[in-house]
């Protein structure tokens, strides 16, 4: 009735190419709900996705509204200036109510879970940044083929 | 009961939660590699209490919040899927939070 032990211990990497608020959050929940299940979890943080660990951007992600078939309002009028801002002020009310933790205490949280989190090094040099400029819970910055060959046996989720 | 005798769900979730007793925690905890102190049963009576309240099995971040127990540590008193051993040993569903 317990685990048995001897199957290959799974393993999950995730890639976060997307810095939108509404964008950051699939990878960093899946990584969590692996951690807390016993599945060793990564994440990749390149493009945009590396805003999420941005020290100068985590607190203040953007939803996307514009070009969001989903979005609850005219492209016309969620182009207006403040009304992104203002609806992402709404989303984060919502995601309080439920408990749903900020991102910067997110990465926290994944931190303690004992996800491990990187950074791009190409998308770094790309947007003129260094390893300083991200949050001190990414361990380390790496190149594409480093983190394949991390992931080596892992699940792959690329969001 | 005891571990022997008692009824789990395939995924090894008891599957009466009346049958738990402490001594069947012992059990279980020790079936997965953890020897229970008191930290831990402060982490699982909270699970308990919670789940017992809300009629739903608590995530990790209520439980450690409720309970003071920062997630580290959590992690460090269940160190393999500590939301999946704390439901098993206390003997609540599988949690139905993301969190």
């Amino acid at each position: 009735m317990t685990d048995s032990g001897t199957e290959k211990k799974r393993s999950l990497s995730v890639i976060c190419s997307k810095g939108s608020f509404d964008m950051a959050y699939p990878g960093l929940i899946l990584a969590n709900a692996a951690r807390m299940a016993g599945v060793d979890a990564r994440l990749f943080f390149t493009f945009w996705g590396l805003d999420i660990v941005n020290e100068k951007k985590i607190d203040h992600l953007h939803l996307n509204l514009v070009g969001n078939p989903s979005a609850p309002l005219p492209a016309m009028i969620a182009g207006l200036p403040g009304v992104e801002a203002l609806a992402t002020a709404q989303m984060r009310k919502e995601m309080e109510r439920l408990e749903i933790p900020p991102i910067r205490e997110f990465i926290e949280m994944l931190d303690d879970a004992g996800a491990d989190m990187y950074g791009c090094q190409m998308a770094l040099d790309m947007f003129k940044l260094t390893k300083d400029d991200l949050v001190p819970q990414v361990k380390d910055v790496l190149t594409a083929m480093d983190f394949m060959d991390m992931s080596e046996g892992a699940q792959i989720i690329f969001i | 009961m005891s571990l022997e005798t008692v009824h789990t769900d395939p995924e090894g979730y008891l599957a009466n939660r009346d049958d738990w007793s402490e001594e069947l925690a012992q059990e279980l905890a020790t079936s997965m590699g953890v020897s229970l102190t008191e930290e831990h049963w402060k982490v699982l009576n909270t699970a308990r209490a919670i789940d017992a309240e809300s009629g739903s099995s608590p995530g990790l971040r209520k439980i450690s919040k409720r309970s003071e127990t920062p997630i580290k540590a959590i992690y460090k008193l269940f160190p393999e899927g500590p939301a999946k051993a704390i439901a098993k040993i206390a003997g609540i569903p599988k949690p139905k939070s993301c969190l």
